[in-house]
């Protein structure tokens, strides 16, 4: 049994529990149990990968373990991290665990609610630490379709649309993307070689051109549109809108980070030639997700829509510094699915504990919370200021290593983009500022509000969690960014090749 | 006569010695002794299958008449573990005062189907595998008319037998056409005949369409919906899962051997039913509601994407189809089971009907979860495996846009079965289906299929096992 197995184990373990639980005390230990557990799991990686590569082993993927799954089509399970990995993981342990503690009051089916969220979790898991196309593949499913329920169920509004158009279009996606999956499959060796799965196998063999114009598209927008990618985002808003706290938090957070993540280490690592050649058009469509998500962000009312397309602009970035096919840009773009999933989580998390006080999001009803408020107002500050960039919180060393490295192209049409999607920082700046400004400052709209509470304990612990990592990573982001350079080598190396 | 040939047929002989027993047995029983009817027959069955579960060694007899391959051997197997949950899934409608005395006939002519089928997987002949699929098809219909006093169970049967003759006659005179052009019947003699002239390929296209006909393949389909709804529960499920099981592995066999030669011309004809029959089955299923209707439409759109594993002509594409036989049987299987438990309770049978069923049949509800999850696709169920497989199997022929409409189609899908969850799961209702214990019958069987839903697709031995004998055109 290999160490990084224990994180697909842990959730299935939660997912059974869940059948066994008799009552609100036991659902709650078992899900803090398992979700401390996996926090605790991925610290324990971070520094273990960190004292491996101190030791100065440097192979590609390390905590390696491969068992022969379906022989015929010479499928593994196979697993192993890099520096990029062990990042994800760290991001979703941490959003899993805030993520239960902000559900801590379930009321409404809590054994079924907990049973699902898990099932998530061990598809986001399960992505993250498999090296081979199949698993990876299967894992990224068993992560979408409990947001079905989850959302429809749980979920606030027009939950029934939102839920069936958020899966309906990931699964779209899931379709062009395993179409892509196949084609790498059949081109995984010369002709009459032995066929592989393995991403570091094929990466070693060279899938010829005209399968890579084919199959880099397909499998760029299949995971593209877990990522947000314009036009393929409007799932998002929708979704986001209508799912229950802890959901959003885990979809922004960690989900759309699939999507990113698949990206880059399926389609450009896998097929670097074509990535080369038609980059052009998808940093057309992120450029563009960049500059729309932001602007529509100012035109909403609702809080969550507000966050929501913010996100979009967010992960449209992260897509954006991927697609800079460079180093630094690249660190960039891992850099801020981190500091993306923390902060868009800590906006969830905010959002759905002021909702359950004033149960409006709307925030011209809204206004002069942080007199009511004041531990939450302030986070909600904290959270805002990290979005738009302040230096000492995570966005900006995100945002900043993004730009560098886009900058590092001296051709005109990487500098157009790149000077346009800068504006995003910009308008970013303007919805921010706006909406903390009509919510937490100015005169108390409504009577009643003045009659609420401040977080409780729980609630404030998930907070600071968050508010922790967050500083944390804007404090101190080297050990990051160096665990993720030195990890991006080989795909750059593909690049060049 | 050399009565040695006989004992090749392992198979058929045992599940004749079943039907004679259990024929014997409700003739000379006394009312009281026949209470423990169906525990026996289910047993009897059961042992028949556990008996037949080893695949013997490849053989044939009466001078390649009989053909007996490891695979036809997998397959009887898959059939025979199909029919013995239909059996058990039975047990509540069988048990009702209207059906209680037709018990043994039930029993006699669904065994009487199988063994046609048996007959049509292990023929080498055409005049054989004329008579195991009228064997299969005749008792079908009688089968489909069981509830006779109700109007639409006897119109299926009506449609049923009209439609299959029809088929049958088809198909016999695509036959008849091979016959004159090649001057043999049997498999093995005739692919050194087959030269892909005009007169053969018109035999080609009578034959597959009388086997069209019994997979519901569009445009052969339009029996299938009336034919499902009116049917007894049980006999649908029966319909839908190992006849056209049977079917579609007897045209795959067919196909692989017979018509090699002429593989480019039937590729492209299976091209375009593929395409055409996902897809307005697909369309169709959207707006059904009655459960038995929908579930006729999913079937079609499933059997389109079995012929993905046909079109290839490759061994994968085999091991695939099997595979894809076996997993869409338990999920198909665990759908009916308990449409048929609530049918038999209630009489209730509509999308609206099963609004907040969670809240009254949590158990009930997450089977059902599980084989619409299982159909659309989903991991980790085994749906999404066998849909994975049977893809690959055509991509690796470079049939990668027929595996992009088909996954598009998979998305279509996933629509109407998610329809059924959020009805279950979402959907709020004044007066949702009462609470009420399934019998031990349902329960086994609904249990076995989950577990297949939830083992097949995780444990690989099973893909690996019919991998081993599987082979390419």
């Amino acid at each position: 049994m290999n160490f990084l197995s224990l994180f697909v184990l842990v959730p299935v373990l939660m997912t059974c529990a869940m059948f066994l639980c008799r009552n609100m005390r036991q659902i709650r230990a078992a899900m803090m149990t398992g979700a401390s557990a996996l926090l605790a799991l991925s610290v324990a990686l971070t520094f273990m990968f960190l004292g491996e590569r101190e030791a100065g082993n440097a192979a590609e993927m390390l905590f390696t373990a491969d068992a022969v799954w379906y022989a015929p089509l010479n499928i593994h399970y196979s697993v192993g991290v890099d520096g990029i990995s062990v990042a994800m993981l760290l991001l979703s342990s941490i959003i899993v665990f805030t993520g239960v503690l902000a559900s801590w009051k379930m009321s409404v089916l809590p054994r079924e609610y907990f049973g699902w969220f898990s099932l998530l979790s061990i598809g986001v898991f399960g992505f993250f630490i498999s090296t081979d196309l199949f698993t990876m593949f299967m894992f990224y499913e068993v992560a979408l379709i409990p947001m079905y329920l989850l959302i429809g169920v749980w979920g606030t509004g027009r939950k029934e649309y939102s839920a069936m158009k958020l899966t309906l279009m990931l699964m779209g996606g899931s379709a062009l993307l395993l179409v892509g999956i196949l084609g790498i499959y059949f081109h995984s060796a010369p002709e009459g070689g032995q066929l592989s799965m393995n991403i570091l196998d094929i990466a070693r063999n060279r899938i010829p051109m005209s399968a890579q114009y084919l199959f880099f598209p397909l499998t760029f927008v299949g995971f593209g549109v877990l990522g947000a990618m314009f036009p393929f985002h409007t799932w998002s808003p929708d979704g986001h809108a209508s799912a229950p706290t802890a959901v959003s938090m885990l979809h922004a957070g960690v989900l759309m980070k699939l999507g990113g993540y698949g990206c880059f280490r399926v389609a450009i690592y896998l097929m670097p030639e074509a990535a080369n050649e038609l980059s052009w058009i998808f940093l057309i469509l992120t450029g563009t997700s960049v500059v729309y998500g932001a602007l529509s962000a100012i035109k909403q009312t609702d809080l969550k829509y507000i966050n929501a397309y913010s996100s979009v602009s967010h992960c449209g970035l992260v897509l954006f510094a991927i697609l800079m096919l460079n180093r630094t840009a690249m660190t960039g773009g891992v850099l801020q699915m981190l500091s993306h999933g923390l902060m868009t989580a800590l906006f969830f998390a905010l959002i759905g504990m002021i909702y359950g006080r004033t149960h409006t999001r709307d925030i011209r009803e809204m206004g002069g919370l942080m007199r009511v408020m004041p531990f939450l107002g302030v986070c909600y500050v904290i959270a805002g200021l990290a979005s738009l960039g302040l230096p000492g919180l995570s966005g900006f060393v995100a945002e900043m290593t993004v730009f560098v490295g886009a900058f590092e192209h001296t051709d005109t049409f990487h500098r157009v983009f790149t000077i346009v999607a800068t504006t995003s920082i910009v308008i970013t700046a303007v919805y921010v500022l706006r909406m903390v400004g009509k919510l937490l400052y100015g005169t108390v709209q409504n009577k009643e509000h003045l009659a609420l509470t401040d977080a409780t304990l729980s609630e404030r612990f998930s907070v600071v969690t968050l508010i922790l990592a967050i500083a944390g990573l804007g404090m101190a982001p080297l050990w990051v960014s160096d665990m993720i350079n030195s990890s991006l080598l080989p795909v750059v190396e593909q690049l060049m090749r | 006569m050399d009565y040695s040939n006989f004992l090749t047929m392992r198979e058929e002989l045992s599940l004749i010695a079943v039907m004679v027993i259990l024929l014997v047995y409700d003739l000379a029983a006394s009312k009281k002794a026949l209470r423990y009817f169906q525990p026996v027959a289910c047993v009897l069955f059961g042992i028949h299958t556990l008996l037949n579960i080893v695949p013997g060694a490849a053989a044939e007899s009466f001078g390649g008449m009989y053909q007996y391959t490891p695979m036809m051997g997998i397959v009887k197997s898959i059939l025979n573990v199909g029919t013995l949950i239909v059996l058990m899934q039975a047990a509540g409608w069988l048990r009702r005062e209207d059906t209680v005395h037709k018990r043994g006939e039930f029993f006699f002519l669904t065994l009487t189907t199988l063994l046609g089928m048996y007959f049509m997987i292990s023929a080498g002949n055409f005049l054989f595998f004329f008579i195991g699929l009228e064997t299969a098809s005749i008792p079908m219909a009688t089968l489909a008319a069981f509830d006779k006093y109700k109007r639409q169970s006897a119109e299926a049967g009506a449609k049923y037998i009209l439609n299959a003759v029809f088929a049958s006659g088809i198909s016999l005179y695509g036959m008849s056409l091979l016959y004159g052009t090649t001057g043999t019947l049997y498999f093995d003699d005739m692919p050194v005949a087959v030269t892909g002239s005009a007169l053969q390929i018109a035999a080609f296209v009578f034959f597959a369409a009388g086997l069209f006909f019994k997979i519901s393949l569009v445009p052969f389909h339009l029996w299938t919906p009336d034919v499902y709804e009116g049917a007894p529960t049980p006999v649908t499920s029966y319909l839908s899962v190992i006849s056209k099981g049977s079917a579609v592995f007897v045209l795959m066999t067919i196909f692989y051997k017979v018509f090699a030669p002429i593989a480019a011309q039937w590729q492209g004809i299976l091209y375009g039913v593929i395409v055409v029959t996902i897809t307005l089955a697909n369309l169709f299923a959207i707006r059904q509601k009655n459960l038995k209707r929908f579930l006729a439409y999913s079937s079609v759109s499933q059997a389109g994407y079995i012929m993905l594993g046909v079109i290839g002509g490759t061994a994968m594409g085999m091991t695939s189809l099997v595979y894809y036989v076996l997993v869409y049987m338990v999920s198909n299987l665990a759908a009916f089971g308990v449409i048929g438990a609530i049918e038999n309770r209630t009489g209730k049978l509509t999308f609206d009907d099963y609004n907040g069923l969670y809240s009254t049949h949590p158990k009930l509800s997450l089977v059902m979860t599980l084989a619409m999850f299982s159909l659309a696709g989903i991991p980790p169920f085994a749906g999404f495996f066998s849909k994975f497989f049977i893809f690959a199997a055509a991509a690796e022929q470079g049939y990668y846009v027929l595996v992009l409409i088909a996954l598009l189609n998979t998305i279509i899908s996933l629509y109407y079965y998610l329809l059924v969850v959020k009805a279950m799961f979402i959907n709020k209702s004044d007066a949702p289906i009462g609470a009420f214990r399934s019998d031990n019958y349902t329960r086994i069987s609904l249990a076995a299929c989950s577990a297949g839903i939830l083992l097949l697709g995780i444990l690989s031995v099973v893909y690996d096992r019919i991998s081993l004998f599987a082979y390419g055109m």
